[in-house]
Formats: C-alpha cells, structure tokens, sequence
C-alpha cells in the first residue's frame, strides 16, 4: 500500500479540525479541532517512519511520543483557560469573548 | 491491508466530522474518543505498537476525560438556542478546503509518496527506551519540565480565586436556577425531567447537583 | 477420517494445556484449511478464557455473597441448590428475564452502547496476562502499557452510562468514579513502573521470567513482593486496584445508601448484568496483573512444586488476592470523597514517587559483595520506604483536629 495513502488520509482529517477550529463557536470544540490536526501530524510522522528506507530510524516514533506528551500538557492547560474564561463570561462562547478588558 | 485500511480510515473520518459538527458537545467529545481510538488501530496497523498504546491511554484516558470534564463543567452540554457555528462559517470551510487541496496537490505530486512498504522490524520497547534515554535526553528533560509546569499552572488557572473575590469563590452556586442542570443533554427541560420511567422511580429534580462543588470542598 | 483427526487434535491440546506443554494448539489446527487457521487459533485462543473467567466470575459471587455473609454473621444465600451453589444460576436467570428498560429522556444510543464500552476493554485486558508457561494469548511486547490503555479506556464507558441515564445520582456516580479512577491510575502506574524498571521489560512473559528464580535451596523464591520496594509497590498496587476496580471501600461511585448505586442506577435487565460482569472482570484482570507483576506469575512458591502444572498456581494467587478483596469489602467501611481524593493525592502519590527510588537504590546497590550485603540491601531499602511512610501517615492524620464540618447543600 503506497505511502500516500496514509499522507491523503492524515490532509484529511488536519482539513476536518481545521474547519471545526475554524467554524465552532464554542471554544472547548476549537480545541478539539486543534487536538485533531495535532494527531494527523502525528500519523504523518508514524507514516514516513514507517516508509522510510532505513530500518534502524526511529525519530518518526519518539517525535510522536513528544508530541502525545506536549498535546496532553497542551490540553489541560487549555481546558483550564477555558474553565478559568467561563467563570469570567459565564459562556465558552467565542463571540462573546471579544473584550480586550476582563 | 487494503481493508483494514479502508474500514479504519472510513471509521475515524466519520468520528472525527461528527465530532466537529454535532450540536450535543457530549457527543462531540465521545466521537472524538473514537476517533482518537481509530488512529491508535491506525498506528498499530503501521506496526507502532508503543504509540498506539500510548495514544489509547493519553487521549482516550486523559484527554477525552478532559474533555469531558470541561464540558460538564462549563455547562456547555445543554442545547445553546443559536447556530452552533459562528458567523463566517463559510469562510473557515473554504479555508479548510483550500488547506486540503493545496496539501493533496503536494502530496500526489511528491515522489516520496508512491514509496511502498518496506520490510521493518518494529521496534522493541527496550530500542525506544534506549534512545530516550540517550540521545534524545534533553527533550525528555524539557518535556518532563514542560508537564510538571502544565500541571501546576493548570491547577492554578483552573483554581477559584477565593481570597481576591470575597464571596464570588462559589460561582457556581451563584449561578441559580438558570444554569441548573448542568449536565443535561439537548432537549431535556424541566417539563419532562420528572417523566424518567425507571425501575427505582427516581425523578430528575429541577436541578443537577454539581460535580464542581465536590472538587470545591475537596480543593480545601 | 477428517472427524477423527480433530478429535485427536482436540485431546492433544487439552492434553498439552493440562500437562503444560507448548505449542497446543498445532495438532488441531493442522486439520483446518491455512485460511482458516488464524480465526481457528483466535477462537480456541479467546472461547477458553471467557468461558474460564466466566464460571470465575460466578463462583466469585457466590463465594463474595457467601463470605460477607459470614463475615457479618449470618448465613448468606442456602436455598438454591445445596448450601445454595446454585444461587448465581438464579441470579443469572433472574437477570435474563428481567424486562430492559430505558429512562424515557435518556440519551437511548449512549445508554445502550455504554455497557458494551464497559466489557469490551475489561475482556482485552486479559489478552496480555500469561495464564501459565505456555498459555499467553498474546505476547506483546508492550504488554502492561495495553493493559493501562485498555484500563483507562473504562473511564469513558462509565461517564457514558452516568451522563446518558439523566439522573443526578448517576451523573454524580460517573463523575465521583472518573475522579476516582483518574486518582488512582498514577500510583496504580507508577507503583507497577519499579517492577517495569528492575525486570527492564514490559512484557510480562519477560517480568515472570525474571522471578523464576529460586534462593536458599529452592525454598525462597525470586519474587519481587519479597523485596522491599515490591511489598510496599504490592501493597499501593492493591489499594490501587481496589479503588480502580471500584471495590469497597472505594465503592463511593456507587454506594447503594448514597447514591443509589451510582452509573448503575438507571440500568436493569442484562444491562445491568453486563456491567456487574465487567466490574468482576476488571477486577480479575488486575489482579491478574498484580500476580505477574509481583507474585511470580505462574511460578511454584517452592522449587520442588514446579511440578504442579504452572496454571494452578496462577489461578490459586487470583482467588487468593480476590478472597482477600472480598475480606477487606467485609471489614474496612467506606470512605468519604474528599478522605478517598487526599489519600490518592497526598499519600499513595508520593510514596509511590519515593517508591521508585528505593527501588532504583535496589538496582544499584546489586554489585555490593560484603559479607551480609543481601540483608543489607534488605534493610536500607525496607528504612527508606518505612520511615517516609510513618512519618508522612503521622503528618498526614496527626495535624488533624477536630472541628465543626461546614456542610454545603445545593441550592
């Protein structure tokens, strides 16, 4: 099965989170949608290490074994901004959150 | 292969498009746990064992827990009365579609992508441990210093400012009865909350408990 | 001709599992087409461990029942068959036939998928535990990183069966579970990691393997429960699996006189019945867990009774660490949330942190070749993870006085 199968695959699901970050306005799912254009990266790391031609390299697995790490970090400090801005606005609404001053 | 290829990728696509475009933030986060599921059988069909595992426990485990924790706690799962998505929709679809055809037109025309399998070994655990613990060190150092700090500062974000707002540390109990069930799914008033057919008889009153006021107490 | 043949093929590989023999299932599967083999293999692989766990899971809640009965001076169940043996029959019949009903408002897709979420993780985790010399379903290499995976992904079944019902006693159960969990999913882990981190593997073929050793002319054996850092990582790890599994006295999420039996609640029928199974199935399959781990595995307690086929002795250390869960169920009452979190968090935590270096201190003081080294090594691995422990139980319930509770109701 050729390589581009998986990169096609991974565009894919990176455009899906693109367009929800883009489109929701509740912010819990903007970073859901981050969440999942982070994991397309990942499958594009796991994809090219797995097709590359040297057997010995495994930089493509412990990049992703970084980056699983710094996505879970990313996620909770995110959610707690979140949870953090709701007591403040008393909404996860987006639109609403548009005053430079708190 | 092909199949399994097939049926995975069919699978997670899915999940991950209802998890961007439910109207029920539950559901959303639940379909996202089963696309993160389908991307660990993803790794695992491409032979990465310790990731596809790791992926379970971390996103499945923790993240999705999170996830579902900040819903709960934002009172986001009860049916919002406008669009879900923000004005200029059609913009960041448009975007998004731009994105995925500009990335599909590099990738076909890229010669590394007609590569095929070649035979590999997975790596043991013990080969990814040895390398962690060599040359790639320092990152682990930095990571390990990256979550303690997203831990702390997450405790401390999250945290109800007690002193600083006199009595407004139980806002949650501030909330009154417009906010009052809190994890409620769509559609659930108080009209038909008492109506809950069930063998033990019980009645959903008018409003939720709240789980946060338990972590409030145990915060102390 | 081609019956007889898989019926020899059949009795050699019960022949061979009995009498701990590899490559069982050979005999058998040679009488199939190649195509067929795998699914073949799969099905003799997975049928015996459901069937076996099943009729477990039976016995276990007769002899729970039974046990608590006795433990709280009476009787327990005697009217189903002789001295009631054949109560779980009746418990099952009753289950079955009971009617399946849905909360009107619930959220139906999420009610119904949630008891299946619940099993299927449960049943995998005993995909990686070797049951005997030559019976592991399957040999991973990461094999105690699936079951953590697998282990968490339990947490998400049962926020689905507490948010779905529309109850708050379920909602409250789910999210007092998930807490719960989550909690105790860190010393679960890391109390494991010091094994991980001496036997150098995860695989648990790999960590047996390591305690098959005997000392003392065969009459201790090399498990790791017998050092210091492994009694004090079995101890955290059983606490641990006793608040995973849900188990009294971690059983907040579903204390039947506070909650009404939590997630439960709003279940009935085979439903119900399913997510009994599961709970029983976990907790099975973690201590399964904490037998490879700690206990040896399938090893004999004494060299001389290795020939006791090694199963057994797999089977007799999960009843064992199961009937001491039923004991402990019996005598130690619940915990209130707030006391179960800080224990988590301000006890089990740290001292499993410390654990790991007490265990790393064991790995290295290994070269010490002075008269007396071993019981040496013993006793500065038992001071550095005993006096902690004093002191941090001292600091923790020493500082504690007694004042008014501030109770908050909802409003």
């Amino acid at each position: 099965m050729p390589l581009h199968y998986y990169l096609i695959f991974s565009a894919l699901l990176f455009a899906v989170g693109l367009a929800g970050a883009l489109t929701r306005r509740n912010a819990i799912l903007v970073l859901v949608g981050i969440e999942l254009m982070l994991n397309a990266a990942n499958l594009n790391f796991i994809a090219f290490w797995r097709y590359s031609p040297d057997p010995n390299a495994i930089q493509g697995i412990l990049f992703v074994i970084f980056s699983i790490a710094i996505a879970a970090a990313e996620a909770a400090v995110g959610l707690a901004l979140i949870i953090s801005i709701y007591r403040h606005y008393k909404t996860t609404n987006l639109e609403k959150m548009d005053s430079l001053k708190g | 292969m092909q199949a399994a290829f097939a049926i995975i990728a069919a699978l997670t696509l899915v999940s991950a498009i209802a998890a961007m475009s439910l109207r029920n933030l539950v559901h959303c986060a639940l379909c996202l746990a089963v696309a993160f599921a389908g991307l660990a059988a993803m790794y695992l069909q491409l032979d990465a064992q310790f990731v596809g595992f790791a992926q379970v426990l971390v996103y499945i485990g923790a993240v999705a827990i999170l996830v579902v924790f900040a819903i709960l706690l934002t009172r986001s799962g009860q049916p919002v009365p406008h669009s879900v998505v923000s004005r200029s929709w059609i913009a960041g679809v448009a975007i998004a579609v731009l994105v995925f055809c500009v990335l599909t037109r590099v990738i076909l025309s890229s010669s590394v992508s007609q590569r095929s399998l070649p035979a590999k070994p997975s790596p043991t655990v013990r080969e990814i441990g040895n390398q962690l613990m060599t040359w790639y060190v320092l990152p682990l150092q930095v990571i390990g210093l990256l979550l303690t700090a997203a831990t702390i500062g997450a405790v401390i974000i999250a945290m109800n400012e007690r002193k600083s707002a006199g009595g407004d540390h139980r806002v949650t109990a501030d909330q009154g009865h417009g906010h009052g069930h809190l994890a409620a799914p769509t559609g659930l008033n108080e009209g038909n909350a008492t109506s809950i057919a069930s063998e033990t008889g019980s009645e959903s009153p008018a409003h939720y408990p709240q789980p946060e006021r338990e972590r409030e107490v145990l915060a102390k | 001709m081609i019956i007889g043949e898989f019926f020899r093929g059949l009795f050699l590989m019960i022949w061979r599992v009995a009498t701990d023999q590899p490559e069982a299932k050979a005999d058998l599967l040679a009488v199939f087409p190649p195509s067929a083999r795998p699914v073949i293999s799969a099905v003799l692989t997975v049928s015996p461990i459901i069937g076996i766990f099943a009729t477990l899971f039976a016995l276990t809640t007769l002899l729970e029942r039974k046990g608590l009965g006795r433990i709280q001076n009476r009787l327990g169940p005697n009217r189903v068959g002789p001295f009631g043996i054949l109560q779980p029959v009746a418990d099952g019949l009753k289950m079955l036939t009971k009617e399946d009903i849905i909360p009107r408002s619930a959220d139906a897709l999420v009610h119904f998928l949630a008891p299946v979420v619940l099993a299927v993780p449960t049943i995998l985790a005993f995909a990686v535990l070797p049951y005997g010399r030559n019976l592991v379903p399957v040999d991973m290499d990461a094999g105690i990183l699936f079951f953590f995976a697998v282990g968490a992904s339990t947490e998400l079944a049962i926020f689905m069966a507490g948010w779905s019902s529309r109850n708050k006693y379920s909602l409250l159960g789910a999210m007092r579970a998930i807490a719960q969990m989550i909690s105790y999913e860190i010393p679960l882990i890391i109390s494991s990691v010091s094994v991980i981190m001496i036997a150098g593997s995860l695989s648990p073929v790999e960590i047996i393997a390591q305690q098959g050793r005997y000392l003392a002319g065969g009459f201790v054996p090399h498990w790791f429960v017998l050092t210091p850092w492994g009694l004090a990582g079995f101890i955290m790890f059983l606490i641990a699996s006793l608040a995973e599994s849900n188990r009294s006295p971690f059983d907040i999420p579903e204390a039947e006189s506070e909650l009404i039996a939590g997630h439960l609640t709003e279940y009935s029928g085979f439903k119900y019945a399913l997510f009994f199974m599961a709970e029983y199935f976990g907790m099975f399959a973690v201590s399964g867990l904490a037998v490879t781990l700690f206990l040896g595995g399938w090893h004999a307690p004494f060299e001389f009774l290795e020939i006791v086929p090694s199963y057994v002795w797999f089977f007799a250390k999960l009843m064992g660490l199961v009937c001491l869960f039923i004991w402990v169920r019996g005598t130690v009452p619940r915990l209130r949330v707030d006391q179960l979190l800080n224990f988590a968090w301000k006890f089990m935590l740290p001292l499993s942190l410390l654990n790991l270096v007490v265990a790393a201190v064991w790995h290295f003081t290994a070269a010490w070749e002075f008269p007396g080294a071993g019981l040496g090594r013993w006793l500065l691995g038992a001071v550095m993870i005993g006096v902690p422990y004093v002191w941090l139980g001292r600091a923790l319930s020493g500082s504690k006085k007694i004042t008014q509770r501030t109770y908050r109701f909802a409003d």
